[in-house]
């Protein structure tokens, strides 16, 4: 067999088992689910009030407040998708389910890559459920930018799982996972512009403002909202194209043989 | 020679593992990595299977430096892990199905092998059960049947018998030696229970990190039963 034919025949694999595995953890799917749409439907209504937002691009007209945030919402399925699979490739290498992949005889960027894609798939799958229930909750989208979304949402996703994967190839047990909770997701959800404007944020401070404005977050969220209108945020892509670049080498640097996770725990 | 392993040495920090450590195994030869715990076993299995590099001296698997064309050697190697590394969630045949692509087995192909794999290690008929619904024994022999799936020319096998019952151990262990002498796969079994080594077997001596002994079984041990020739070398170290 080719390398080539090799290497897409492991891909397909590990991407079929992280389908597999998401098939057995409904709660999984159940609760990235609900944490969305919590926001959307709770949260949102309260601050539909509170909040006035005037027209700024991709939107043409005044838009609620719930239209606003799904965008956002859609990049906080991917942002926990990512850590929840970075947790579970914590999990994978104290079970040792990560070294039979490692041993595998292809290259580890390769091999890594393709556990990130796996997981990005099911993520994006969660994405437009969610967009579904959405929709019966008529917050609608241009019918073009559903499909639109989808390339934005596989960068996004690829973005955040790889951030994932380097973080947990420098994660030493499970047990430092709510560090990660507390020190990377929440700073990284709440300081972008997922759910208020940038603008908005810097009414009240400057700093914070552009905290957000450099946060890769902020850029993946804005692709999707672009792209969910089918525009195209040139600056945006560019930056979480880079953050994806980068997120990926230090994950491929940390899980290297040579040096990293794996010679530091002994 | 399949397996070569020169002046090997590792270190954690200023913790010396391994120091020095070289010997061969030749083909179809069963050889016992013996050494009490912390004698520096599982990290040689880490150098051994990459997932550490090397620090100093060189690994051969079947003719392939593990250095200079790891992916050639790693395509040659077996493992079995000492962590259960089955998803329980899924059926044997699926888990086995899993490891055949990440060696790029086409489906058919690898839907032989793993019929073929599992009648020889007698889990023909489990092939269907989720993993969760084995017991420990037949968890093993469906690593096992996995790790031979690719044909390998050497196979690694880190304590494998750990929290098995006497009689699963003896057969997993008869087992093995049989699979040695009918398909010439070499064969690198690391274990600290001497009753795991018949004296045809090679052993390998591993005291704190480095190679106390190396030949084989009856001749070391001389008119001394394992057991005591053993704990004569670690202990005399000690």
């Amino acid at each position: 067999m080719s390398g080539t034919r090799h290497a897409l025949v492991a891909m397909r694999a590990i991407v079929i088992r992280e389908a597999l595995r998401f098939v057995h953890q409904r709660e999984r799917f159940i609760a990235a689910l609900v944490r969305p749409l919590v926001w959307l439907l709770v949260f949102a209504a309260g601050f539909r009030a509170a909040l006035g937002l005037s027209i700024s691009p991709p939107y043409q007209t005044y838009i609620t407040y719930e239209t606003y945030i799904v965008p956002g919402l859609c990049g906080m399925i991917l942002l926990f998708n990512g850590m929840q699979s970075s947790l579970s490739l914590v999990y994978d290498r104290e079970m040792g389910s990560m070294r039979l992949l490692l041993t595998a005889p292809l290259s580890r960027a390769w091999l890594l890559f393709s556990k990130l894609l796996g997981s990005t798939i099911i993520s994006i799958l969660q994405v437009y459920t969610f967009l579904l229930v959405a929709w019966l909750f008529d917050i609608t989208l241009p019918g073009w930018g559903y499909l639109a979304a989808l390339p934005a949402l596989l960068l996004a996703g690829l973005m955040l799982g790889a951030l994932g994967l380097a973080l947990s190839s420098f994660i030493k047990q499970l047990e430092n996972f709510a560090g990660v909770m507390n020190f990377v997701i929440f700073p990284m959800f709440f300081l972008s512009s997922a759910l208020y404007p940038l603008w908005k944020m810097a009414e009240s401070s400057e700093l914070l403002h552009d905290i957000c404005a450099v946060n890769p977050f902020t850029h993946s969220v804005e692709l999707i909202r672009f792209a969910l209108y089918v525009e195209m945020n040139a600056m945006a892509l560019v930056w979480t194209a880079l953050a994806t670049a980068v997120f990926m080498a230090l994950a491929v640097w940390g899980y290297d043989p040579a040096r990293g996770m794996m010679t530091r725990k002994g | 020679m399949s397996l070569s392993v020169k002046q090997l040495g590792f270190s954690y920090g200023a913790k010396t593992a391994l120091e020095d450590v070289s010997f061969t195994v030749g083909r179809g030869q069963f050889a016992a990595l013996l050494g009490p715990n912390g004698a520096g076993k599982s990290t040689l299995f880490s150098l051994l299977t990459r997932l550490f590099v090397t620090q100093g001296g060189s690994i051969t698997i079947a003719g392939h430096d593990l250095r200079t064309a790891p992916l050639a050697a790693m395509a040659d190697l077996g493992v079995v892990f000492q962590q259960l590394t089955l998803d329980l969630d899924l059926t044997v045949r699926q888990n086995l199905r899993y490891f055949a692509a990440l060696h790029g087995l086409a489906r058919r192909d690898a839907d032989w092998r793993i019929d073929a794999a599992l009648d020889r290690l007698g889990m023909a008929e489990r092939a269907g059960e989720k993993a969760r619904g084995l017991n420990g024994g037949h968890r093993r022999r469906t690593e096992i049947a996995r790790a031979l799936l690719h044909d390998p020319k050497v196979l690694l096998l880190d304590e494998p018998t750990v929290g098995l019952d006497a009689t699963t151990r003896a057969g997993l262990t008869r087992h093995i030696h049989d699979l040695c002498s009918d398909t010439g796969v070499t064969v690198l079994w690391a274990t600290h229970l001497t009753d795991e080594v018949g004296d045809g077997d090679q052993v390998i001596l591993l005291h704190r990190g480095r190679v106390l002994a190396d030949g084989l079984c009856g001749a070391l041990r001389g008119d001394s039963p394992l057991p005591a020739y053993f704990a004569q070398m670690t202990g005399a170290e000690a």
